[in-house]
């Protein structure tokens, strides 16, 4: 097995902890081999930002995403930048109120994260939600592993929170599919 | 209060984070530094862990004054370690003559990235490889080391400081762009089993002087505050430590710094051999640049053709012997306009060529079947 991962977005949006969370919970909580890799401009917010993530079984040489099995997007500029990584059988998930691809001939997933995220009380985690999501679509890491991923990263205190945004996006996952 | 030492088990680590945990498990306990991009997480990771040891960190007012700072800590005996990155290194080369003159071990990461002067800050870059040698003034060797995965950023720590002290000279711990911020699955065995490949400081016969060699040419190193009077120089010195501007002392002194090392090389030398065995054709390669040569190699096998990958870990003193005994073509993948090409050329009876690339980036495994099957034809 092995699957290539590319997040993109805006710097602020989570883009980066959500590949390390991801890439953290493959590697040490569901025994792969994994690579995490993360690029971002200078500015605080608001530049763009990509991280990378190559999960496997054996050992990975070539740490960059060649052509992606997933391309998980939370801004336009970020669909415009990365699209050309991806397979031509690939799969491009998006936050849907962010970005709309009305042309896009291959499989696109979207969820309202940031909306959702809102009213979980904090926009903060609509990069949670959107792993939520993830994990339903793809399948590729077992939620629960995740959800320890996450939990390696988060504040204690924001554990609650950011427990019930991955559940959202994965239960939202589960609805529409 | 208690020490927190890291406990077996598996962490997912960046390159500077496990050079840094690589070097606590070492046994370093002292750290002065001045964070660069992409250094900054040895010295972030430093910072946080070291007091958590019993160590001490220091975090200094440039990088000058931290390699003297641990040029200063190692002669109390403690393990030693700075990190820095791009121009950063260059401020220390003056400091490295000193440690060199002086025989004094320490480890200096070098995360590089794209060069000359600022040029990429946060981008990988191959162009400190001759400067790691080179970079001071005068004629001498250093040892030079490179992983080129996050678990060998980890474990090769404890070469690094054990060969620092087993030849009482600075060593060079480079990383690069790629490897300070990616991370991987690091595995970190139980305390008991990674102490026991500390090398400690060899002491001093009764009445040794303070720069007077064993038969392997290293004096044993005289601590400061252990009753000894020392005095370290810079300048040429004798056995005693003090000024002898003599061409002769010079002589002695020189050649002595120098094949301390290069009689050792045999024992320092480390390097990966992928598929070399039956190769008509191997990519020599380094750091971070050796994961997409590796990746390439593996391409042209799939085509039949006999590529083998020469992986350098020792950069200085240079695995020569790698070199001569292979009667394969060579191609020498860099990102830098040509460097570790010339030690190859010098070595080798076959054709040599290159695959540059200037940084920012690592070459993809494509770029490296091309070539290839470029030569090969």
């Amino acid at each position: 097995m092995k699957a290539e991962v590319k997040f993109g977005g805006l710097g602020g949006q989570g883009i980066i902890t959500m590949g390390f969370i991801l890439a953290n919970a493959a590697a040490i909580y569901d025994g792969k081999e994994c690579v995490f890799t993360q690029d971002y401009s200078a500015e605080a917010r608001g530049g763009a930002s990509t991280s990378e993530v190559i999960i496997a079984d054996e050992k990975i040489d070539y740490p960059h995403v060649s052509k992606a099995d997933y391309l998980v997007v939370m801004s336009m500029s970020a669909y415009k930048d990365y699209v050309h990584k991806l397979k031509d059988d690939g799969v491009i998930i998006v936050d849907s109120d962010l970005v709309h691809l009305p042309d896009e001939k291959r499989k696109v997933y979207g969820i309202p994260a940031t909306k959702i995220a809102e009213k979980l009380g904090n926009p903060i985690v609509a990069n949670i939600v959107m792993l939520g999501f993830f994990a339903g679509v793809t399948g590729i890491i077992e939620p629960e592993a995740l959800l320890k991923g996450i939990k390696d990263r988060v504040p204690k205190r924001f554990w609650e929170l950011n427990e019930r945004a991955f559940r959202e996006g994965l239960e939202y996952a589960e609805k529409n599919l | 209060m208690t020490e927190k030492h890291l406990k077996e088990g598996y962490y997912f680590w960046s390159g500077d984070v496990a050079a840094a945990e690589g070097a606590i498990a070492a046994g370093c306990r002292f750290y002065a530094g001045y964070p660069i991009t992409p250094s900054s997480e040895v010295a972030e990771t430093m910072a946080l862990r070291l007091p958590q040891v019993g160590g001490k960190f220091i975090e200094m007012e440039d990088e000058i004054g931290s390699i003297a700072a641990i040029i200063g800590a190692s002669w109390t005996g403690e393990r030693s370690m700075t990190a820095t990155s791009g121009p950063g290194i260059s401020l220390m080369n003056e400091n490295i003559g000193l440690a060199v003159m002086t025989e004094v071990p320490l480890v200096i990461v070098n995360a590089m990235r794209g060069a000359p002067s600022t040029g990429l800050p946060t981008l990988i870059g191959q162009g400190d490889l001759m400067q790691a040698k080179y970079g001071s003034h005068g004629s001498y060797e250093i040892i030079t080391l490179y992983p080129n995965n996050i678990q060998e950023a980890f474990d090769l720590m404890f070469d690094a400081f054990n060969l620092a002290e087993r030849y009482r000279v600075p060593v060079m711990y480079l990383l690069d762009g790629l490897l300070a911020h990616m991370y991987e699955k690091v595995y970190v065995p139980p305390r008991e089993e990674w102490e026991k490949k500390i090398i400690r400081r060899k002491r001093a016969r009764e009445g040794q002087l303070p720069y007077q060699p064993d038969e392997d040419m290293v004096p044993p190193m005289p601590l400061i505050g252990e009753g000894y009077n020392i005095h370290a120089t810079g300048l040429t010195h004798d056995e005693r430590g003090y000024p002898d501007l003599t061409p002769q002392a010079q002589e002695e002194l020189v050649r002595r710094l120098n094949e301390k090392i290069l009689k050792h090389e045999r024992d320092i030398w480390k390097v990966e051999e992928y598929l070399t065995e039956d190769a008509d054709i191997i990519v020599v390669s380094f750091g971070g640049e050796s994961r997409a040569v590796k990746a390439g190699v593996n391409l042209a096998r799939k085509e039949g053709i006999k590529a083998g990958m020469l992986r350098l870990i020792t950069i200085w003193p240079f695995p020569w012997e790698y070199i001569t005994k292979y009667s394969a073509d060579y191609i020498v993948a860099e990102l830098n306009y040509g460097q570790m090409y010339h030690l190859v050329r010098e070595y080798s009876d076959n054709d040599v060529y290159q695959l540059n690339k200037m940084g920012g980036e690592i070459h993809t495994p494509e770029d490296v079947l091309k070539r290839i099957r470029e030569v090969s034809s």
